[in-house]
């Protein structure tokens, strides 16, 4: 009799033990990781969709720059190709092909905007200048989008990890940590080389 | 005294003390957002934190942007700095945006001139919602063809006004699409402005509810000679502090920008004079330079 009626009592405890405890702000968090990384993916979709026109336009001007054109072109191929759905964002291997392969396109999109310095006709096509404002635009989206993902991640791995929600994210959820962009590549930053 | 409830009134402390500390930490959370940089304050459509626009001009410029804010419902900012604190503009740019709620909540349909004298750098940034017709392309012409040859030349307030044109032109075009979903971001603002009452939560009278009925069971237990617990109902009142804390901050995502007070007051968002921010995101829009 006296337990039941502590059962009774402690029904209100437990439902707000649970609402503590991140049954609703873990699916919350994850949700809205999943969000930013869409935005990382438009974003980069978008520098994808500049280059054939930017590939086009310094063709017209440089057309013996053959080798880092066709560099530009094949990374852009390779780069569309690899996608990481918004399930797949725990998943470290699949996160380091995407980055990888961006990564790749960055560095030879960086050979190309340097070989155009050595054409001042190029500087002045109105056209071109155009792209370049664009791309630039792009590359400064991406760079919020990925830090806004990276906050995300940020809030929800720690969310994860942390008590009281650790244990609703293990026992309700078996919630994985989300892979965050790390620094990009080695050599990213440094200038490209220019090869004749 | 040494009977189970005793040994439950002693955990029941231990847990008030550890949610005590958690209900702290959430505080702790809500107050201080991760920015490492900081921003001057946003006073008006004008802010020259960096002096270099004289008196007169400041007030004719100030008219004109409220005056366009009045006319097409977007907000346009002309900010002057006196340090990026070592920060690429770009990286500045945007995040100052989001500091000041530049423009409404989801219509995002603000944009910042920002200068920096000292650095010698120029920026256009533009919010999420403007990047359409405010494109990269044009903040760069904007950027090279009316800034820089007019700083360069030193005349720094005659290069703002005519940046400042310049991007008024543009915004100033028809854009049907933009325009439907800005138009209910201002039903939205105004009518969060108007009414000081924002109505009650739906997850606070919840969590009343289940406090009355759990302190009237107590009343009844205890009225029918069962042991007083002191203190007992201090976890069930933090963790209601803390689900209400948790259940307003955690929807919103962003929207700390609405925090700036209407200090225009009267007539809305499209009503003439200084509104301060609506809400409004930036996402590393527009274009920069140096002189």
């Amino acid at each position: 009799m006296m337990l039941r009626r502590r059962l009774a009592l402690s029904a209100p405890f437990a439902a707000l033990l649970l609402a503590g405890c991140g049954v609703n702000t873990i699916p919350t968090a994850e949700e809205n990781a999943k969000a930013k990384w869409a935005d990382v993916q438009n974003q980069y979709q978008r520098r994808a969709d500049l280059i054939p026109n930017l590939v086009a336009t310094v063709k017209g001007y440089a057309a013996h720059e053959q080798s880092t054109l066709t560099a530009v072109v094949d990374a852009r191929a390779k780069a569309t190709q690899v996608t990481v759905s918004a399930d797949d964002i725990s998943d470290p291997d699949k996160m380091k092909k995407f980055q990888d392969a961006q990564n790749q396109l960055s560095g030879a999109l960086g050979r190309l905007l340097a070989v155009n310095e050595a054409y001042p006709q190029l500087q002045a096509d109105q056209n071109f200048l155009a792209l370049q404002s664009q791309l630039e635009g792009t590359e400064n989206r991406i760079a919020v989008a990925r830090s806004d993902y990276n906050s995300a991640v940020q809030a929800y791995n720690t969310r994860i990890r942390t008590f009281p929600d650790s244990i609703t994210a293990k026992v309700v959820y078996g919630a994985k940590p989300i892979t965050p962009f790390t620094a990009t590549a080695p050599n990213a930053e440094a200038a490209p080389t220019v090869k004749f | 005294m040494e009977t189970p409830a005793f040994a439950g009134v002693t955990t029941g402390a231990g847990v008030t003390k550890w949610l005590a500390g958690l209900v702290l930490a959430l505080l702790a959370l809500v107050a201080s957002p991760a920015c490492a940089l900081t921003f001057p304050a946003f006073t008006g459509l004008v802010v020259d934190q960096a002096n270099i626009i004289p008196a007169d001009r400041k007030a004719a410029l100030t008219q004109k942007l409220e005056a366009f804010q009045q006319k097409t419902h977007r907000q346009l900012v002309v900010a002057t700095v006196s340090s990026l604190e070592g920060d690429d503009i770009a990286d500045y740019g945007y995040q100052l945006g989001r500091a000041w709620g530049v423009g409404l909540k989801d219509a995002n349909n603000g944009a910042i001139l920002l200068i920096a004298p000292n650095e010698r750098k120029m920026r256009v940034e533009v919010g999420y919602g403007l990047e359409g017709v405010l494109t990269d392309a044009y903040s760069s012409v904007v950027v090279n063809s009316k800034l820089r040859p007019a700083f360069r030349a030193g005349d720094m307030p005659g290069g703002i006004d005519a940046g400042t044109d310049a991007i008024i032109e543009v915004l100033s075009l028809p854009d049907d699409q933009a325009r439907a979903k800005q138009d209910a971001a201002v039903a939205a603002w105004d009518k969060q402005h108007k009414s000081s009452n924002q109505g009650v939560p739906g997850a606070l009278i919840f969590w009343l509810i289940v406090i009355a009925w759990v302190v009237i069971a107590g009343f009844i237990r205890s009225a029918r000679g069962g042991r007083r617990y002191g203190g007992s109902n201090w976890p069930i009142w933090l963790w209601a502090i803390d689900s209400v804390l948790d259940s307003r901050s955690g929807g919103g995502g962003w929207s700390s920008g609405g925090g700036s007070s209407d200090s225009g007051g009267g007539g809305g968002w499209g009503g003439g004079g200084f509104t301060g921010g609506g809400g409004g995101s930036f996402g590393g829009g527009g274009a920069s330079g140096s002189w």
